[in-house]
């Protein structure tokens, strides 16, 4: 007769030892069960057979230490323990929505950023409009020609000042939006569209549907400084890391590369240091850890739906998760070890996630089509977040600004105001 | 394309048994080292699974992981170890207050037997080499948890149980006990090893330093 021998690993005795022999009651009427709740609730269910085990423990305990404090080194941890201190209330619902008319539903576009002097960009079809978070004005960049545009992304210089339009004819321009001025254009980096660009100091990375990525060195007139091959299909994902010492892409492809600046060449296109090809949909989400380097999070497209965690020194994935949908972007939060992703069919919603755990700590609805853009503002407490629904929102997801600021009601179409050149 | 042959070699019950309790050891020094449960001076450096390994030198905790590993995988006492009689579930490490006896943390190795092992006696055939590699990526991990794990700032103790099946005789060095459980713990999921008769799962739970969700 064979014994059969379960699998335990995926049962969890000790929350069910725990749940059936302690004090703590299930509320089995609570209608609001938190996400942590829910996930041990769900290993008590998988529990069979908790009467054919025994715990033992050695008599004779192993002898106390003698130093009464610690040794240096567990001190070292990169996570002090602060004392409990009160949870922050997430708010489900978005506190402003813009309407964003004219906003392009394509999944690989890049239309949406953040800059360092508060100023959000966004491209509505052929025009990038600017909206100044600090007294909630707006004002048109640029319209570009209809056979140049539509804008296909946008992306600020460090320095919250200059800024870059890449265009579905392949070009990048150059603006400098205090004085309203464009400053040059990028030709011949790219044989289609640039829908993806990431900056590192004067270097503007830019990623095109031809599934190239070029460093373009913006001070100089030869701009391509140093050519990246790998990807077969459109680059639609494109971040550095904190150090600006690795460059992760995703594409069309599925594929998610990483490169590494130490092996630079000038003369013939940049070997990869990581070619990552776990994701079975197009990776667009990427995330560099803030608080942990050489940390990346992915996210895959509708035929994926997991978020992945990679050591960008090893190339190993150390772990993957199933959101249930379409993943189109992420972001770290700067004062927690939080995630948010932003999701597609059927929710549209925004998922704020606890790391590393990987358990949900809200879920942010409100778009009624994918979330397509996601960026964070500087003081990393607000998202906003737009959407083919044609609606540009904003949560206050990752905490409160310690100077509140007293935003007036003021319209809810300022784009509509300025007129357009059709 | 060249084909790659992987050397295979034959794994017993008792090889596997011995690579496990093996391991355990190694694994529960490298947490003591870690997590600072012991002074760093008290440890010193082996090479094993082709890293740099801490081990003890105080002697009471050696021996008591001595003799927790030999129980693991000799046991004259009881006859047939737990080990290979495949009636071992889990080893788990946790780690207290000093003061209180609060748990803090709970490192869960579970371990699933494959029964025909058991039964039948036959052998299986798998790398040394990738069960090294394998072990070595926990390993790394449990290096690498101190990024994430709280911080134990306060004088800490360890102790071991053992999760066994019911029909294992108690030994005589050795009580029942209760699971030494965290209430709403954050847990974490490391890798895991495979000799192809013995899988060993890793688990790290630990306090949550927040408070919990309603």
């Amino acid at each position: 007769m064979d014994r059969f021998i379960p699998n335990r690993s995926a049962m969890d005795f000790d929350y069910a030892h725990y749940m059936l022999t302690d004090g703590r009651k299930i509320k089995e009427n609570q209608t609001v069960c938190s996400p942590a709740r829910e996930a041990y609730r769900k290993q008590l269910a998988e529990t069979l057979n908790m009467n054919r085990t025994r715990i033992l423990a050695f008599k004779n305990k192993p002898p106390a230490p003698v130093e009464l404090f610690p040794s240096e080194h567990s001190t070292a941890s990169a996570h002090p323990t602060k004392s409990a201190k009160p949870r922050r209330h997430i708010p489900q619902s978005s506190e402003r929505t813009l309407d964003a008319p004219d906003l392009v539903d394509d999944f690989y576009l890049n239309l949406l950023d953040w800059g360092s002097s508060n100023v959000l960009a966004i491209a509505l079809g052929n025009t990038v409009y600017l909206w100044d978070a600090s007294d909630s004005s707006t004002s048109e960049l640029v319209t570009v020609d209809d056979e140049n545009g539509p804008v296909t992304s946008v992306g600020w210089a460090p320095d919250g000042r200059h800024i870059a339009i890449g265009l579905n004819n392949s070009e990048v321009q150059l603006w400098d939006s205090a004085s309203n001025r464009q400053l040059r254009t990028l030709r011949g980096c790219h044989r289609s569209r640039v829908g993806s660009m990431a900056w590192n100091n004067h270097i503007l990375t830019t990623g095109g549907m031809d599934g190239q990525i070029v460093n373009n060195d913006v001070r100089i007139r030869s701009h391509v400084v140093e050519t990246y091959r790998g990807h077969q299909q459109e680059v639609c994902g494109l971040k550095w890391s904190a150090s600006g010492q690795q460059l992760a892409s995703g594409g069309n492809d599925n594929v998610v590369h990483i490169w590494d600046r130490s092996m630079a060449s000038s003369n013939s296109p940049t070997q990869w240091l990581h070619r990552l090809e776990e994701h079975t949909s197009a990776v667009k989400a990427l995330a560099w850890c803030p608080f942990q380097s050489n940390l990346l999070a992915t996210g895959g497209g509708g035929g994926d739906r997991t978020i992945k965690f990679w050591n960008t020194h090893t190339g190993a994935c150390l772990n993957s998760v199933d959101t249930g949908s379409q993943v189109c972007s992420l972001l770290w939060s700067k004062n927690e070890r939080e995630l948010l992703s932003s999701h597609g069919f059927t929710q549209n919603q925004l998922t704020l996630w606890k790391y590393p755990s990987m358990v949900k700590m809200a879920e942010l609805t409100g778009h009624t089509s994918r979330a397509l853009y996601m960026a964070q503002s500087p003081d990393g407490c607000t998202v906003a977040s737009a959407a083919g629904d044609e609606t540009l929102r904003f949560w206050n997801v990752f905490g409160v600004p310690e100077v509140a600021k007293t935003a007036p009601k003021v319209n809810r179409e300022p784009f509509s105001q300025l007129n357009r050149i059709r | 394309m060249a084909s790659r042959t992987v050397a295979k070699d034959i794994i017993t019950l008792r090889g596997s048994a011995a690579i496990v309790s093996e391991f355990f050891g190694y694994a529960a020094n490298s947490i003591l080292y870690n997590r600072g449960v012991y002074p760093e001076e008290s440890f010193a450096k082996v090479k094993k699974y082709g890293l740099p390994m801490l081990l003890t030198q105080d002697e009471g905790v050696k021996s008591f992981i001595t003799n927790l590993t030999a129980q693991l995988s000799e046991n004259e006492i009881v006859g047939k170890e737990w080990l290979e009689a495949g009636k071992l579930q889990r080893v788990v490490m946790v780690i207290m207050s000093k003061a209180t006896k609060e748990v803090l943390e709970r490192w869960n190795f579970s371990i699933e037997t494959d029964s025909d092992v058991v039964e039948k006696g036959v052998s299986r055939e798998k790398s040394d080499r990738e069960i090294m590699r394998e072990i070595q990526a926990i390993m790394r991990q449990i290096a690498s948890s101190i990024t994430y794990l709280p911080c134990l700032d306060e004088p800490c103790v360890f102790d071991v149980l053992a999760y066994t099946d019911t029909d294992v005789p108690v030994p005589f060095t050795w009580i029942e006990s209760d699971p030494k459980l965290i209430a709403n713990p954050q847990m974490v999921k490391l890798h895991s090893f495979d000799t192809k008769i013995h899988k060993v799962d890793t688990l790290v739970s630990y306090k949550n330093d927040e408070w919990d969700e309603q």
